[in-house]
């Protein structure tokens, strides 16, 4: 892979692979555009939907003459990858295709996101960035407890710590006391999850009289998949005495390093060579100048397989209008702060409650009357569904009643992948319907 | 000997695998010379090599091989984390893992260098059972420290074929993808590809929807039988290749096209076959356990691996195939008391050391493995103690699933925990055999 | 007040239940009441007999685990909505039950109700000041009798 030359570790504080990071100004928008340009006629050329969206609005791929051109293209929406299941948006021959990823559409069909080479290349390259960004080096060991998959996140940072040289240490997520076990034993200096995971490491490891500072080699936490607060990276900093950084991306757009935070941890980094950051008025769509909060909206300039033309990411943010003092060109983005739309992220995974519903709903003696309670304990998300069964459900033994709940739970599992505590009631039990209701409780903290 | 080939006969690498015998046995002598003096940076090489006064410069021929000592598990478990690694740490690109007879792994490790040949060894098997670049292969093993996922994925990717790292488990969303994204070939244990075709079969989703041609197994052993089941029921090829963390992982041999066993890497792992009681080599031909050297591993290297499989390399002379490499059989036992449930390598011992994590004194306990449909199940039958008992339902729950949970945490796997009355399992005088495995995995 | 319970594990097997009573038979020993917890798999039962400690021994020489527990037995008049009332007085003093089970005695004109509380003391205070009426060893079997 072309990529490994950047392996060599000059252990400076800039890593070469950082480089693109820093390009002039005026570089860095020629390249967008003329990456745009090319990206946009691919698009225009193979992707039916959004050619004819282009014709509807009278634009072809000639118009694009400057960056600010992008406002008169279409935007893409989950919903488009759901339409268009599996492979309507593919701009290359499936020939070139190496690898499928999927994140779990609004339905039970998931949404699939295929990567030539170039693209895989691409994701290193960005996920590579963003560990360098965070001063990890070859010298390190790092332990990926994302899962791997059909997710990005655990072969995302799998071959950005393979580029960067780092030992990788593939455990995948949960059993967490082999998780313990290993990062000591094996010496681990970065250790790759979600903030929450990470949380519930800490406090398992206390149970075991494990103190992180004492006991373990850590110095940095790659953090991402879920949204997070700079409470909680305080509180994860001051408990192991490592670095939290915080790393974001979406499947849609290829998934982990998308983005980074820095060491002045003035936002997040976007590698805009690679993923072109537009912020835009959820209501109105008219794109915001920087600074102003809005839709995250990102156009991927270099992919080739499922390029995202402006996709709605739905995630509240702002693109930052300061020069950050790390001397970084490329934007950051302010962390995100909310979504637009419903979805929950629990454990790292994207859960909707329509999702829930079909599971739940599937079950003979379930009646359609459930609440989704989300809470955090002792740092792990948790999910509980109370859901209303029949009365001649209910009043049979106990066997039984332990067999529904099982099929209610494999049913819910089934979909969202997951597991959620399911808890029967009686009809009639959990609040009814007076205009909007609100099945869905989060209890876990937000800032 | 077969002499026709099932599908096209296709050799990834021919310089290597085509190679004529006597350039490869001369070749095989000169890394195994390399490999002792790579190894003479383990201290538990270097003491061995001392004991018995080698040096690289003997190592003339390959049947000096025979001169050096015999690693085992208890070896590199003695060593654990570690105490292998011939190479600076900042080298190693990838750790993996496999379950030690207690709670702690035994870990392997890979530098880039063996990355890369790792990713070819599995190319090799793979475009053997009719892997092409234009194919679109489904990953249902699982990914992580298991080396199961991660070399077939390098092979693949080393190809050019297109991946659908679906991982484990989840047969609805398994069949969901290979509806819909139409993958030619599957990689999966056996025993799921049974599962898998037990719902396929049943109409629940037509034959026609796939476009299945090929499947890949590995991490359990499996029959004849089988195969001729699943190439029946699903009309689709069925393909075996061998490997164990320990040495690399899968890609140490694998089948061709004229399926006369399996071509083992003889560029890359040096095999011999030993009585298991008297430790001494016997010839080609006869069954015994195999041992294994691996030739070029730098990170790790092992000499005279004691795999505990059974099996046999063929005297029969050449395969019509080309490849001028040795062939095995299928693995036809154990030497020791490892369990392979769905993949994963169980010892009995590692669920004392897990009753012992919920109760100072364990208790009796008797391990039940069987295959009701497709999937193994695992029992474990645990005599109730004073220590377990309570009144409460709810306490009594929660001592199932702690059991339940220690388990999983020491094997990775679920089970099935069934609390009994006291004195009701079976007690033996002398060596306890507290496994009742009644799967057929052997022919 | 309080009297002992003893219990036992069972696997869910036919002639489990049968052999543990016909060893107390065999020892004379009367069985006040039996309440059966059970899964699909294993289950409790608890037992309050005379004599638990001759029992207890008796068990355990058979090769049962035998686990002793105070439990607190209240009378309860058989009407609709006696159980409730009892049941308040109890939820009022913020007192948990871990598991409770009911029999019946005096030729059926009243029922006991059997409780396991996480606080026993607080909770036979709680019954007591309510004017119920708490049971103790003797006057339990001597009125089973």
């Amino acid at each position: 892979m072309a990529l490994t030359e950047y392996a060599h570790d000059l252990d400076t504080p800039v890593h070469p692979v950082s480089a693109p990071d820093y390009m002039p100004a005026e570089q860095l928008r020629a390249l967008q555009l003329h990456r745009l340009q090319g990206l946009v006629r691919r698009v225009y050329d193979h992707v039916p939907l959004t050619r004819r969206r282009m014709e509807e609005r009278g634009v072809r791929p000639e118009h694009i003459k400057t960056l600010k051109d992008i406002s008169l293209l279409p935007f893409m929406l989950k919903t488009d990858l759901r339409d268009e299941y599996p492979f309507g948006l593919f701009a290359s021959p499936m020939n070139d295709i190496v690898r499928f990823h999927c994140s779990s559409g609004t339905t039970g069909k998931p949404i699939v996101i295929g990567n030539t080479q170039n693209d895989i290349l691409v994701w290193q390259n960005g996920c590579m960035r963003a560990l360098a960004m965070c001063g990890v080096r070859s010298s390190d060991v790092m332990q990926v407890a994302y899962g791997y998959g059909l997710f990005t996140g655990g072969l995302g940072l799998h071959y950005g710590g393979e580029g960067l040289g780092c030992a990788v240490l593939p455990i995948s997520g949960g059993n967490t006391d082999r998780q313990l076990m290993l990062m000591k034993d094996m010496g681990v200096t970065v250790i790759a999850c979600t903030p929450s995971y990470f949380l519930h490491l800490i406090d398992e490891g206390m149970k075991k009289g494990i103190d992180f500072k004492r006991d373990m080699r850590l110095k940095h936490g790659v953090f991402g998949a879920e949204p997070w607060t700079e409470e909680m990276r305080a509180k994860i900093e001051s408990l192991t005495g490592i670095a939290a950084h915080d790393i974001y991306g979406l499947t849609e757009i290829c998934g982990p390093g998308v983005a980074n935070d820095c060491a002045h941890r003035h936002g997040l980094h976007v590698f805009e060579d690679h993923f072109y950051p537009e912020i835009v008025d959820p209501e109105t769509l008219e794109p915001l100048p920087d600074g102003e909060p809005g839709e995250l909206v990102f156009t991927t300039l270099t992919r080739t397989g499922t390029p995202m033309l402006r996709y709605r990411t739905r995630d509240i943010s702002r693109i930052s209008a300061e020069p950050c003092p790390c001397g970084r060109t490329i934007r950051a983005i302010e962390r995100i702060s909310a979504r637009t739309d419903d979805m929950l992220i629990i454990r790292g995974v994207n859960v909707f409650p329509s999702q829930i519903e079909a599971g739940l709903l599937s079950v003979e003696a379930v009646l359609p009357h459930y609440v989704i309670i989300v809470d955090k304990v002792g740092g792990l998300d948790t999910l509980e569904i109370k859901v209303e069964v029949t009365r001649e459900t209910l009043s049979d033994d106990i066997k039984s009643l332990e067999a529904l709940r099982a099929r209610v739970a494999h049913a819910v599992q089934r979909i969202i992948n997951i597991s959620a505590k399911i808890t029967l009631v009686e009809p009639h039990t959990l609040p009814r319907s007076e205009g909007k209701l609100r099945r869905v409780t989060d209890l876990r903290q937000k800032s | 000997m077969n002499t026709q080939p099932i599908v096209e006969n296709r050799i990834w690498q021919p310089e290597a695998e085509c190679l004529p015998r006597p350039q490869l046995r001369a070749l095989q002598a000169s890394r195994l010379r390399e490999a002792v003096s790579r190894c003479a940076s383990v201290p538990f090489y270097r003491e061995h090599f001392a004991r018995l006064g080698i040096s690289p410069d003997q190592i003339r021929s390959v049947e000096d091989v025979r001169r050096l000592p015999l690693t085992t598990k208890a070896d590199l478990r003695a060593h654990y984390p570690l105490g292998f690694l011939a190479v600076p740490r900042d080298a190693v690109a990838r750790y993996q893992g496999t379950s030690g007879t207690t709670g702690k792994p035994t870990w392997v490790a890979y530098t880039r260098r063996d990355v890369d040949h790792w990713s070819d060894l599995c190319a090799r098997f793979l475009v053997a059972g009719g892997l092409r670049p234009e194919h679109t292969v489904q990953i249902a093993f699982g990914f992580g420290l298991f080396t199961g996922g991660f070399g077939l994925h390098y092979g693949i990717e080393r190809v050019g074929a297109a991946i659908i790292p679906l991982s484990s488990g989840n047969s609805e969303r398994q069949l969901m993808s290979m509806q819909d994204m139409r993958p030619e070939i599957l990689i999966c244990t056996p025993s799921y590809a049974l599962k898998l075709m037990d719902t396929i079969l049943n109409g629940d989703v037509p034959r026609d929807s796939l476009a299945l041609e090929h499947a890949h197994f590995g991490g359990e052993p499996w029959t004849e039988d089988m195969r001729e089941r699943i190439e029946r029921g699903l009309g689709i090829r069925c393909w075996n290749n061998y490997g164990l963390a320990e040495v690399q992982g899968p890609g140490v041999s694998g089948e061709c096209a004229f399926r006369n066993g399996m071509h083992i890497q003889e560029d890359h792992f040096l095999f011999e076959t030993i009585d298991p009681e008297t430790l001494e080599p016997l010839p080609d031909g006869e069954k015994g356990e195999l041992v294994v050297t691996a030739l070029c591993r730098e990170a790790f290297p092992v000499i005279r691996y004691r795999t505990r499989d059974i099996g046999i390399i063929y005297a029969d002379g050449d395969c019509p195939c080309g490849r001028t490499t040795r062939r095995m059989s299928r693995i036809l036992g154990r030497t020791d008391d490892m369990l392979i449930i769905r993949g994963v390598n169980v010892f009995p011992s590692q669920i004392e050391t897990a009753l012992m994590r919920v109760e100072a004194v364990a208790p009796h306990y008797m391990i039940e493995v069987s295959r009701p449909k497709a999937l193994d199940e695992v029992t474990v039958h645990i005599e109730m103690q004073p220590g377990l008992f309570s009144d409460s339902m709810r306490e009594l729950q929660s001592v199932r699933d702690a059991i339940g949970s220690a388990i999983f945490s020491v094997t990775g796997l679920h089970m099935h925990i069934n609390l009994v009355s006291p004195n009701t399992l079976e007690r033996f005088e002398g060596k306890a055999r507290r496994v009742k495995d009644t799967r057929r995995l052997v022919d | 007040m309080k009297i002992n319970q003893i219990s036992l594990f069972l696997e869910n097997k036919p002639g489990h239940l049968n052999a543990i009573c016909r060893t107390l038979s065999e020892k004379g020993i009367n069985i006040v009441t039996l309440s059966l917890a059970d899964t699909q798999q294993f289950g409790i039962v608890r037992l309050i007999v005379e004599d638990w400690q001759r029992a207890k021994d008796a068990l355990e020489a058979a090769g049962h685990i035998v686990n002793v527990r105070e439990v607190v037995a209240a009378t309860v008049a058989d009407r609709p909505g006696g159980m409730a009332e009892i049941l308040d007085v109890i939820g009022q003093a913020g007192v948990n039950i871990e598991y409770m089970y009911a029999f019946t005695f005096r030729h059926g004109r009243e029922a006991v109700l059997v409780f396991r509380f996480d606080e026993p003391d607080r909770a036979i205070a709680a019954l007591k000041s309510a004017g119920r009426n708490v049971l103790d060893a003797v006057s339990l079997f001597s009125e089973a009798r």
